[in-house]
């Protein structure tokens, strides 16, 4: 992360506001700052990734307004008035997401470089409603690389908290 | 305890007796060997709090490095125009080879890796010049304004062109075991055939990147995302023109290694450090994903050709392997790896007469580096089309032929490198899966489904594996630990491996814990420093645990023997009434808890600090006879892949596959678990969908991953069944008899290529057998369907 403060922004720089893990922030951003930087180097959230910066990989997936979204193919300023959730605003240890922990109990990772961004995916997947198997989980997570080949994992972590979320609807409807 | 009374002089001169500070009890620690603990990250990835080099807090004043690269494969550098580089927006120095104080090479050896070349580039891609801005993107911008003037030279660029060329660029090596050729030329049966296979970009998730930050005087602290923080270290002095003891290289994880993290990372330190050095200020280099890709070492491609001589069950009598690899510009690791290569050859096979021959090319390209496998998985993947080949020619089932050549569980046979084979336990091994994957029945039923299905194929192929375990440059067998145990009991542990995700951290962890019979939770696993442990080896060869948990258990040991002596003497017993019980140590007729043991040891003037060393025992290579026992012990692996291909268009998937896997006595299940299964799916990427593409220029196209196929969750197979071996024993005193696990399943995947190319020759009616080189992408196999169709319509005709 980079100690870049607003006196070293270009004139071109322009104000925007985001919510950024429910808090609302009114940032100056130049143009041509992705979503990404701007909350690596800027905001200091560090758990989103830069892997490959071209969208391919998924390392810096976050939630935009609820959906998933490679935050390095996003540039900031259009995302004016955005809510914005990455990992550290999904849950922190001692008050973890359901997701967070699914990961943790079935060992979802290696390296954990690219963890932030399957977890950021897969809590958008299982709101999206469209996953129903292990097929379907398989085909819509596989924008998020995961070098070290842990899907197995993944993808019962996310077959679990989508079993207890359809779970939950069944018993709410 | 109160901390106080332990401060207190006077009280301590007269302290007698400790009280429990928590009741003994009886239950086994929580941590230990041999269970599935987490990796000790694991609330921190999830979290995003993990902290990798590029999430550290910049210092103020931090400047950011870009790295021209040679637009040529082979070039004279006429001249260099740097001036409107100097004077672009944001640009704080310019990097060139005039401003190296110390030795302008980043090789882990050879010395032939410079920094900032010398009048010539050999690889597009190659390093020419530096810039260190304000920012990354300043840095960026203002190296577009160089102005280079190349005179080209000609380019060789394949292995094959380097063959013709007699490019070599180490010397030749060969192993021999009795008379290959005359048994060849005996053999009732013999064939020969020539097998070329794909390198492969380790795609860590986290690129290369250092962060140096200038100390006093010649100081120089270099965050580093390395497998070999000692290399760097090392490096970083020899450029800069200072002594080793004043750089220290620290590295708490990697985003993944694979092997790439090896060699590589020191030109990004060399870089960063030599920025710091000049401007006094702290310096950052993390390489573009492309650049990484574009310049940085990848696998070596191989071409293998085989001759084998053959009975009428496939019991090979005879067999010769010339082995060609693709080294790139400069020596790096190519000499280990090319060597591994040969051991491997032989893969779990008696070949009973053998010859392996070994070039090693040079060519105008990246250096080739270490990726898991180390050139075995080259090797073994020649030997394993061979054995297909056999089988086909035969009309037996593969796995009868290669069952007909296993080394013997009783031993007595030697490899081409004169080793015997004591521990083979591959042929129990592979009679189990077959079993339990049903694997008769699933044949006959594939080619009772080829029969009736024109256009889909399936196939089936099988893998053993054996994989020797020890560095093969015998010296680097070695491996150091620190540890020490405060005086509240709880224990800080560090050694010299370091952390990539395969979870070593936290088994060298449970192996202290287990020393101490304290709970895991007492261990604080830290960074990987060159402050705190010495001369270390890179973390690698799958030796990680094998040595640093060696090393850790002596540490801890060491300790455990004073309190141990400590204890005995203080309350006159003898010291094998001294016994560590699980948080508690019973010294007679007492049990004191460990942490109040520990505070009365210090009271007492005991040291609880200590330095562990091991190296491994009995091995020895001599390169004058090709002969020698490299390897400590070999693990053992067995895979059965089902695949099914689209002969109009190659699109192919697979299906299913069984894997039974020997890592001894486990010291983590879930750990290595994941990384048989991890490893299996990177070496189904490396034969499938990975495919490093050069242009005629030297330019590699396939530098994204928009180009280069990595496996996704997608690719992984429908059905995949792994199971550790369970009567998994080491029979070596290696670390509680567990076995390496980093590399040998990457392995298994071969066995998927033999389910390709038996689908391929299911194309053709099994009248011919497939050319199909690797990877098989869907465009190969395609080419290889159209061929096996065009041999059989040329026989029919």
């Amino acid at each position: 992360m980079s100690s870049q403060d607003a006196q070293s922004l270009s004139p071109a720089a322009v104000p925007i506001r985001l919510t950024i893990n429910g808090t609302e922030r009114r940032l100056q951003v130049e143009p041509w700052t992705t979503l990404l930087d701007l909350l690596r180097e800027q905001e200091g959230l560090t758990g989103s990734k830069k892997g490959c910066d071209h969208g391919q990989c998924g390392a810096c997936t976050v939630l935009i307004d609820g959906k998933r979204a490679n935050s390095c193919l996003v540039l900031a300023v259009v995302k004016d008035g955005a809510e914005i959730t990455t990992i550290e605003g999904l849950g922190q240890p001692g008050n973890l997401h359901p997701m967070q922990e699914a990961f943790i109990e079935h060992d979802a990772f290696q390296c954990g470089y690219c963890t932030p961004g399957q977890i950021c995916s897969a809590v958008a997947l299982v709101q999206e409603g469209r996953a129903h198997t292990r097929e379907e989980i398989r085909e819509y997570m596989s924008g998020n690389i995961c070098r070290c080949g842990a899907y197995t994992n993944i993808v019962d972590a996310i077959e679990d908290v989508l079993g207890q979320s359809s779970t939950l609807r069944e018993a709410a409807e | 305890m109160d901390e106080t009374v332990i401060q207190d002089r006077g009280i301590s001169a007269t302290f007698s007796r400790v009280p429990h500070s928590e009741p003994p009890h009886d239950g086994a620690i929580k941590g230990g060997v041999a269970r599935s603990v987490k990796h000790d990250s694991a609330p921190r990835h999830v979290a995003g709090e993990a902290i990798y080099t590029d999430d550290i807090p910049e210092l103020p004043g931090t400047l950011h490095l870009h790295l021209a690269m040679s637009a040529h494969a082979h070039a004279a550098i006429l001249s260099m125009d740097l001036d409107a580089v100097r004077q672009a927006a944001g640009v704080v120095r310019v990097l060139t080879l005039d401003d190296i104080p110390g030795k302008n090479d980043y090789s882990p050896f050879f010395g032939d890796d410079p920094i900032f070349p010398e009048g010539l580039v050999q690889y597009v891609g190659q390093c020419l010049f530096a810039v260190a801005a304000e920012s990354r993107e300043a840095a960026f911008q203002a190296a577009l304004l160089a102005k280079i003037e190349y005179a080209p030279l000609p380019a060789v660029l394949t292995v094959d062109e380097a063959l013709a060329a007699d490019l070599d660029l180490l010397p030749r090596h060969e192993m021999r075991l009795g008379d290959a050729a005359a048994a060849i030329d005996a053999a009732p049966h013999r064939l020969a055939n020539t097998l070329h296979m794909g390198g492969q970009d380790h795609f860590y998730l986290e690129g290369q990147i250092a962060y140096a930050i200038p100390g006093e005087g010649d100081d120089m602290f270099v965050y580093s995302s390395t497998q070999h923080p000692s290399e760097v270290q090392h490096n970083v002095a020899k450029a800069l023109g200072i002594a080793d003891h004043s750089v220290t290289v620290e590295v708490r994880r990697m985003g993944g290694g694979f092997g790439g993290k090896e060699s590589q990372p020191a030109l990004m330190a060399n870089v960063a450090a030599l920025a710091a050095r000049l401007t006094g200020r702290p310096a950052k280099l993390r390489l573009d994903r492309d650049d990484d890709m574009v310049m940085t070492g990848k696998r070596h491609d191989f071409r293998i050709d085989y001759a084998v001589g053959f009975d009428g069950d496939g019991r090979i009598l005879g067999a010769e392997f010339d082995q060609a690899a693709r080294c790139g510009y400069s020596a790096d690791l190519s000499g280990g790896i090319t060597d591994r290569a040969m051991f491997h050859a032989d893969n779990a096979y008696d070949l009973q007469a053998a010859r392996v021959t070994s070039r090693r090319m040079k060519t105008h390209t990246v250096s080739n580096t270490a990726f898991r496998g180390f050139g075995g998985p080259q090797g073994l993947l020649a030997t394993e089309r061979m054995m297909d080949e056999i089988a086909f020619g035969l009309g037996l089932d593969p796995f009868d032929v290669r069952r007909a050549n296993y080394y013997p569980a009783e031993g007595g046979k030697v490899t081409p490198y004169h080793m015997e084979v004591t521990d083979s336990v591959i042929l129990e091994m592979m009679d189990e899966l077959a079993e339990s994957s049903d694997y008769r029945a699933r044949r006959r039923a594939i080619r009772a489904f080829n029969a009736t299905s024109p256009i889909l194929k399936k196939g089936i192929g099988v893998t053993p594996l054996k994989f020797g375990i020890s560095f093969t440059t015998t010296h680097l067998n070695q491996a150091g630990a620190l540890v020490h145990v405060y005086k509240d009991g709880s224990v800080h542990l560090n050694h010299g491996g370091t952390e990539m995700g395969q979870g070593l951290f936290i088994k060298v962890a449970q192996v202290v814990a287990e020393e101490f019979q304290i709970d895991l939770d007492r261990v604080k696993i830290t960074a990987t420093t060159t402050a705190k442990v010495p001369n270390t080896s890179a973390t690698a060869a799958s030796s990680g645990t094998d040595l640093n948990g060696m090393a850790a258990k002596n540490a801890a040991g060491a300790i455990k023997q004073r309190l141990i002596a400590f204890a005995a003497a203080k309350y006159s017993v003898p010291e094998e009434q001294v016994v560590f019980l699980p948080n508690r140590v019973r010294v007679g007729n007492e049990e004191i808890a460990f942490p109040d043991l520990v505070q009365e040891a210090y009271l007492n003037q005991v040291s609880l600090s200590a330095a562990g060393f091991y190296a491994t025992p009995g091995i020895h290579y001599d390169r004058e006879t090709a002969s020698g026992r490299p390897f400590f012990y070999f693990a053992y692996g067995a895979a059965i892949s089902e695949v099914v291909i689209d002969t109009l268009t190659g699109e192919n998937r697979l299906v299913r596959a069984d894997i039974l896997h020997d890592v001894g006595r486990s010291l983590n299940p879930a750990i290595d678990l994941g990384q048989i299964e991890g490893g299996f799916i990177q070496g189904l990427g490396w034969l499938t969908t990975e495919e490093l593409w050069w242009d005629k220029s030297g330019r590699l196209r396939t530098h994204a991953p928009s180009t280069y196929k990595i496996p996704t969750a997608n690719d992984r197979p429908d059905d995949l069944r792994i199971e550790l071996w369970d009567k998994g024993y080491n029979k070596v005193d290696s670390i509680y008899r567990s076995k390496a696990v980093g590399e040998p399943p990457l392995m298994l995947a071969i066995s998927a290529f033999s389910a390709l190319t038996d689908a391929v020759a299911a194309a053709g009616g099994y009248r011919v057998f497939p050319h199909l080189d690797a990877p098989a992408t869907p465009e190969r196999i395609l080419m290889a369907v159209e061929d096996v169709k065009t041999r059989v319509r040329a026989l029919e005709s």
